[in-house]
């Protein structure tokens, strides 16, 4: 039987700003417990909260960039429920008005675009952090109380684990270019709760809803929904449904665990917050963050297709990060050839960040070093393979391309007089070989040109070892 | 002569002419303090010490002819709502028995930077909740006119000290009446500036739409001095409005007739309701006929949304006080029960012991009133109708300066005889309440009393019309005396 998964999210992206949302304690992750903190954040009574406008800035430039129609008016809202990570008893955030409505983001299919459509983008305050000790204490940091955090909707339009991979990659790509967040999902400034059903398309019978949460990765997000489609269809397909629940990814099981039953509606019994007065966004504002923003991935992978002659799939690779486009054409000022640079970083560049786990940012690797190498293989000073082990030593190490060639005594040997000896030498050990090529067995060439460039250490210049080679025989 | 019995004003000027110095005032007040507090019972927690230490500092300036502040050297008592860094702010609760601020609020720090002196936390409706003092847990206040009877509330411990010499000026917090009733009963003058005119920062909330700083002194100029020195924009309150970045400047000259060509606006929805005790309906009309024969010119107008003004401020006023009370639970502050299993206990056993019944019925009927399904029926509904008696404001005010009415319709009244009758107390609010929805600026002014106990004029002004309002009661003031 044929089903469809319905599939909608709920992201919640920590602000990068300097300061927190509400008071001037600095927002910054790793700090030592309760050490961030002031009568502002810790909700103590009597102290009031001031809208900072860097966030507001930030949120903005998110709901410019995913396409949103940003509200001239933002209002801000009390959330109530009681948690001891909440400091207030409210969480100030939106309820009826969001800063950002509607908005998309496009993925690429097989088949082709698809828009993946947003609800709304709202912002609000982040909580305190609970630590639960062996002992039964419950522990908890306040640093993290007061961070911006906006929180983005999307329509259930996600119809499958890969899409909304393909989706979370390009939110965390564009957020990353606008330079708004941190995107850290080990470090929570990405946090993404899925919720999710299957529909029968034959009987249109639908589960119900599951929503999960405690997801720390991608993968982990592919893994859930991927685990809840096969639990959300084996239970229809035995006559069953799911039950409206909350569960959580449980990570070494493999599998998703129920947190908690949904009975009725939860009441957070929203109401105006008061403290901050409605606030009035002149056009003018907007407009002047919309101009701010840097190019995002999409014009910028039309723009490398048009300008550096790349394939559609090459022109996606480079433009997925920020840095990583910021440094291909950063090598490119270096070295005019982007067919080159653009192999090598989607080759042995990309291979060993994968290898490693890390960023382009977070490598040792520089853009001039990789066009100094470039420039080297070019110029037929090193070859191809010696450039891939220099290379591999760039990363170990961040020395440059020359100081490695240097200490190594890797420059290629292109002088004929030296080649002329080595080759020379070479032939006088393996007469046979000179017969058998002489005899129609075109391998034995192959097999001398080895022993060359084996004598050699690597360093022959292979082009020409060929050539004087081929010259040095048919003399003989 | 008992100097602790002088305007604020007065007492100011013998410090600056050097007639008597800072500490000779505070120890004069001390002394009155500890003379009838036993009986009063007007403030939770004095500050002695640190005060003697200000009023050397302040005669240290004086004796360098350094330039004082506005307060020069006056002490001040502050409700017990108020945050001041260091000095325990119970806002009359068990919840907050002893939290001590590790900050001040904004209108402390003005007072120190005006050389005025904290003396003391001044006793309060447990939460401002409350118009009698009675719901405080440190005890009710006496009102010093009549010990048998109640000082109003909230602002109760702050009228009573004014009002019984244990000080000469004092802070309150006025959300429906809360200044200017408790003024009314213990015969000083109460003023609510417009809301905007005083940074709230550091000011506990109860309903924090409605709650404005107010001022009490023994009469207007003096409420004027005290206005003077707390008022101004503040950026850590974003409700201050920056056309508060004042002072008020007023001609004091004593020769001037404010009243002359004043308009006044009575609004006939107070007459048809009207005091049940006609004495105080004639102290009224006599106020009126002083406005008239002074030379303001009267008309009677109408607020026709006024009957809907209490179930809207109670439904705004309960849904605010449950989410500002929300963080009272036992987590970081303040009281947290002994004894619990589970989280929800620590919460409901904290809560249950932590506050008294006032503050639990307005929390349930918040709660009550923005819960799912009602919320739309109730507070969004009361927001709308808050727009409505707004612009019934608006339309008087385009054509007067003034609206007058009673401060309180009821005279004070001895203590447990309202409180088991919550809707009583609730009604008196009608001719306090509108003021703090429309976020207008009003006062009360003595005028005279009904079987010895004091009656009180209100003024009420437009938004930041707030010297209309003291030039027709410094008018008043000089016409009756």
């Amino acid at each position: 039987m044929a089903y469809k998964t319905i599939i909608g999210l709920e992201i919640h992206v920590e602000l990068a700003t300097k300061h927190k949302i509400f008071c001037n304690c600095p927002n910054e992750y790793g700090a030592e417990a309760n050490t961030l903190v002031c009568p502002i954040c810790l909700g103590l009574p009597g102290a009031l909260p001031v809208l900072d406008k860097e966030a507001l800035e930030y949120g903005i430039k998110a709901g410019i960039a995913f396409n949103g129609s940003i509200s001239n008016i933002i209002k801000m809202d009390r959330k109530n429920y009681f948690y001891p990570d909440l400091t207030k008893g409210y969480q100030i955030s939106q309820a009826e008005i969001p800063f950002c409505d509607g908005g998309y983001i496009e993925i690429e299919l097989e088949e082709g675009t698809k828009k993946i459509t947003l609800n709304r983008i709202h912002i609000e305050e982040d909580t305190g952090k609970q630590l639960h000790s062996e002992d039964g204490m419950t522990l908890i940091d306040f640093n993290r109380a007061g961070v911006p955090l906006i929180e983005i909707v999307t329509n259930p339009d996600i119809n499958s684990a890969e899409e909304a991979k393909l989706f979370l990659d390009k939110l965390r790509a564009i957020l990353k270019y606008i330079g708004v967040s941190n995107v850290k999902m080990e470090e929570g400034s990405l946090r993404c709760d899925v919720n999710i059903n299957v529909v029968n398309t034959k009987s249109n019978v639908k589960s119900n809803i599951t929503e999960i949460k405690n997801l720390n990765s991608f993968k982990a997000v592919v893994k859930a929904i991927e685990f809840e489609e096969k639990r959300h269809i084996e239970l229809l397909e035995a006559g069953s449904n799911t039950d409206r629940e909350t569960r959580r990814w449980d990570e070494t099981k493999g599998e998703t665990i129920i947190m908690r039953k949904k009975f009725g509606v939860s009441d957070y019994r929203f109401a105006e917050d008061g403290d901050i007065p409605p606030i009035k966004i002149a056009g003018e504002w907007i407009e002047e963050i919309r101009k701010s923003l840097p190019e995002l991935p999409h014009a910028k992978k039309e723009r490398f297709i048009k300008e550096y002659n790349l394939s559609d799939y090459d022109a996606g690779v480079l433009t997925q990060s920020k840095e990583l486009s910021i440094f291909f054409e950063d090598t490119l000022k270096y070295i005019d050839d982007s067919k080159l640079v653009s192999n090598w970083i989607m080759g042995d560049v990309l291979r060993r960040l994968n290898d490693d786990e890390i960023e382009i940012e977070e490598s040792n690797l520089k853009p001039k070093d990789l066009a100094e190498l470039l420039i080297l293989i070019r110029d037929g000073k090193i070859n191809n393979n010696t450039g891939k082990k220099v290379l591999k030593e760039m990363f170990d190490t961040g020395k440059s391309p020359e100081t490695i060639v240097k200490e190594k005594g890797l420059i290629q040997i292109s002088d004929e007089g030296a080649l002329k000896e080595i080759i020379e030498k070479v032939l006088s050990e393996n007469e046979q070989s000179i017969i058998d090529y002489k005899n129609g067995k075109d391998r034995a060439l192959g097999f001398l040109v080895g022993q060359i460039m084996k004598a050699s250490r690597g360093k022959a210049n292979p082009q020409l070892v060929n050539k004087m080679l081929l010259e040095i025989i048919n003399e003989r | 002569m008992d100097i602790t019995s002088l305007k604020a004003w007065e007492m100011k000027e013998k410090i600056l002419n050097k007639e008597i110095s800072s500490r000779e005032l505070l120890e004069a007040h001390i002394k009155k303090i500890e003379e009838v507090e036993p009986e009063i019972n007007a403030f939770i927690t004095l500050n002695k010490e640190e005060a003697l230490k200000e009023a050397e500092r302040i005669d240290e300036k004086i004796k360098n002819n350094e330039e004082l502040g506005l307060l020069a050297g006056l002490p001040i008592g502050i409700k017990d709502n108020i945050a001041t860094k260091n000095l325990r702010t119970t806002c009359a609760s068990k919840i907050l028995e002893n939290f001590i601020p590790p900050y001040n609020a904004t209108v402390i720090e003005k007072i120190k930077a005006n050389d005025g002196i904290v003396i003391g936390k001044t006793n309060l409706d447990e939460f401002a909740m409350g118009g009698s003092t009675e719901t405080s847990y440190f005890g009710p206040t006496k009102n010093p006119i009549n010990k048998n009877m109640v000082p109003g509330g909230s602002s109760g411990g702050s009228a009573a000290a004014v009002g019984a010499n244990e000080v000469p000026l004092a802070l309150g917090t006025d959300t429906g009446g809360s200044v200017r009733q408790p003024a009314s009963f213990c015969g000083v003058v109460g003023l609510k500036p417009t809301y905007g005119m005083i940074s709230r920062y550091g000011v506990i909330p109860m309903a924090n739409t409605l709650d404005q700083v107010g001022v009490f002194g023994r009469d207007v100029k003096d409420a004027l001095l005290m206005l003077n020195a707390v008022t101004g924009y503040d950026m850590k309150d974003s409700t201050s409005s920056k056309k508060s970045d004042l002072p008020i400047s007023i001609d004091l000259n004593e020769r001037i007739n404010y009243l002359e060509g004043m308009t006044v606006a009575i609004p006939k929805e107070y007459i048809e309701l009207g005091p049940s005790n006609k004495e105080v309906q004639a102290q009224f009309d006599n106020a009126l006929k002083v406005f008239e024969n002074s030379g303001a010119k009267i008309e009677i107008v109408s607020l026709p949304h006024l009957e809907y003004a209490l179930e809207t401020y109670y439904i705004i006023m309960s849904c605010e006080v449950s989410s500002n009370m929300s963080r009272y639970d036992g987590i970081r502050f303040g009281h947290r029960a002994e004894e619990y299993n589970t989280l929800d206990e620590l919460y409901k056993n904290t809560r249950t012991e932590g506050f008294g019944e006032e503050v639990k019925r307005r929390i349930m009927v918040g709660t009550y009133a923005l819960s799912k399904g009602l919320a739309e029926e109730s507070y969004k509904k009361a927001l709308k109708v808050r727009t409505l008696i707004k612009q019934d404001f608006d339309r008087v005010f385009a054509n007067h300066d003034i609206i007058l009415s009673l401060a309180s319709p009821i005279l004070p009244y001895e203590f447990n005889s309202v409180i088991n009758d919550p809707i009583e107390m609730y009604k008196a609010d009608l001719y306090t309440v509108p003021v703090n929805l429309a976020g207008l600026c009003s006062m009360s002014v003595p005028m005279g009393t009904v079987d010895g106990l004091p009656v009180g004029l209100q003024i009420i002004g437009d938004r930041f019309k707030d010297a209309n309002v003291i030039k027709a009661g410094l008018g008043y003031e000089r016409a009756v005396l």
